[in-house]
């Protein structure tokens, strides 16, 4: 199929997607609270946007994506790298991320707000955990994975240290497994940050909450859109930033 | 100066040990090219690694005296594969051993550029090494080991996987190099033929464990001529002199 025909039957099927959704309503299939058909769209995200409340909201829930992410990764990477370098502490914490790991990130809400009450730092803890796991396991995964003989090579070349041999060696070669660990968590992310809002932190997930309580299921929409759409910008920007930094791949 | 002696390699694993190497006894001159030769599997590699301090002997003892006080490293090394790092280009993979600290950006630039050119890869610099061919790639090993100005050269098998061609291309520079530099090179190589061709002296390893069959050096004038009968009935009694019976 030629690139032209593919775009144009995915854009075919997009614009059919839509139809469909503003038939559904305003043929009164079902009540447009139920289901706003796309033209409304407009109009409600003018509102959101003219009151301010759709930037704030943004604004607020970039900061907990951002802290979250930041903290769940450097501290999921940096215990998974060390346990991948010493088999030792792997062994000592073998039960205890047994026993942590299947905990559903939402499970943490009531301690959330229990240690951290109604509050940013609840929704950060929340989406940092999620974070933990993920990374934590990409770089147990691929610090382990890197090749013995080119730890032999750092040998080799009087690289002993296992600091000198971190920087020389296994970083740089754990470095492509880590960041499909870290996409993935920039995906997860976005679903604890709603998680970690809808219990009242404020935030995209809270509006979208106030917005349901009141039937206004257009400001809904508007924000599961938002959402969406911020979602891939960041994986894209994160896509080229991962492409540029393994460059040396073929 | 490498002074091995009595040299005995023992792996444990789960319970069961296997002796390697038992009983070695070896002493390389400062400037001498020698071989190490045997069949597959029979310790050569890991005699390399007792010697580069990459394994501890069991038994015995390694001592390996040098001169050049200048040098990073004494000892350098060449893997088989060229084992390069893909993340870095030709010129960092070629300066790998010098990032040791007490040496400026500028002598490890000079450094790096005075190896590459040395092996024959000048203007290289930027590639990766996926964008490079096998030869290419053994090319920058040996300018990483290089790079580093060790008094000792050790090589695993470094030409094996290359085709015969490029092999000998990269024999004849070795010899040069050799003879330009004057450093010591323990040269592991299951081909006859290569260890005369390079050596001037070749070491046998044989048996289970491995020990030292012979330890003979080369009645040939430099340079070699792979093709002269000379050559040919040299290589030929070496085959019964370091296995007893013609071997490969």
């Amino acid at each position: 199929m030629t690139r032209s025909r593919t775009a144009a039957l995915s854009a075919f099927g997009f614009v059919a997607f839509l139809a469909i959704w503003e038939a559904v309503p305003r043929f009164g299939f079902v009540p447009a609270t139920i289901l706003p058909p796309p033209s409304v769209l407009p109009q409600a995200f003018w509102r959101e946007v003219s009151s301010g409340i759709w930037f704030a909201s943004l604004v607020t829930s970039l900061r907990h994506y951002l802290a979250g992410l930041t903290i769940g990764c450097v501290l999921g990477i940096g215990l998974g790298v060390l346990t991948g370098m010493w088999p030792a502490l792997e062994a000592t914490l073998a039960w205890i991320v047994r026993t942590l790991r299947p905990i559903p990130g939402l499970a943490w809400v009531p301690f959330a707000i229990l240690w951290f009450g109604i509050d940013p730092a609840a929704a950060i803890f929340i989406i940092a955990t999620g974070v933990f796991w993920i990374s934590y396991f990409a770089a147990l995964g691929a610090v382990r994975s890197v090749d013995r003989e080119l730890i032999e090579l750092a040998d080799a070349f009087g690289y002993r240290r296992a600091d000198r041999k971190l920087i020389k060696v296994i970083l740089p070669a754990a470095t492509p497994g880590i960041l499909t660990g870290v996409r993935t968590a920039l995906g997860q992310a976005w679903m604890a940050v709603v998680a970690a809002e809808i219990f009242g932190v404020p935030g995209l997930g809270q509006r979208m909450m106030q917005a349901s309580n009141l039937l206004a299921s257009d400001i809904v929409v508007i924000y599961m859109a938002t959402m969406a759409a911020l979602y891939g910008l960041i994986d894209s920007g994160f896509v080229a930033l991962q492409s540029w930094l393994l460059r040396w791949k073929r | 100066m490498i002074e091995l002696k009595n040299i005995g390699l023992t792996f444990t694993r789960d319970g069961t040990s296997t002796t390697v190497l038992r009983g070695l006894d070896l002493s390389i001159p400062a400037g001498r090219f020698v071989a190490v030769v045997g069949p597959s599997g029979v310790g050569k590699s890991t005699l390399l690694r007792v010697i580069a301090g990459l394994l501890p002997p069991s038994e015995g003892d390694v001592s390996i005296a040098t001169a050049n006080k200048k040098s990073v490293l004494p000892v350098a090394m060449v893997f088989q594969d060229a084992r390069l790092l893909p993340w870095r280009g030709v010129a960092d993979n070629a300066g790998f051993g010098l990032e040791h600290g007490g040496i400026t950006r500028a002598e490890r630039r000079r450094r790096v550029e005075a190896a590459l050119a040395l092996v024959g890869l000048a203007g290289f610099d930027a590639r990766y090494p996926h964008e490079l061919s096998g030869g290419q790639r053994q090319r920058v090993a040996l300018a990483r080991a290089l790079a580093v100005d060790p008094d000792i050269l050790l090589m695993d098998e470094p030409f094996a996987a290359l085709d015969a061609i490029t092999r000998e291309t990269l024999q004849d520079e070795l010899s040069r190099i050799h003879a330009e530099t004057g450093k010591t090179v323990v040269f592991v190589t299951h081909s006859i033929d290569e260890a005369v061709y390079l050596a001037d002296d070749i070491v046998a390893l044989d048996g289970k464990p491995a020990g030292m069959l012979a330890n003979i050096t080369v009645p040939l004038a430099r340079p070699r001529q792979r093709g002269s009968r000379e050559f040919g009935e040299v290589a030929a009694r070496m085959r019964v002199d370091l296995f007893g019976q013609p071997a490969f």
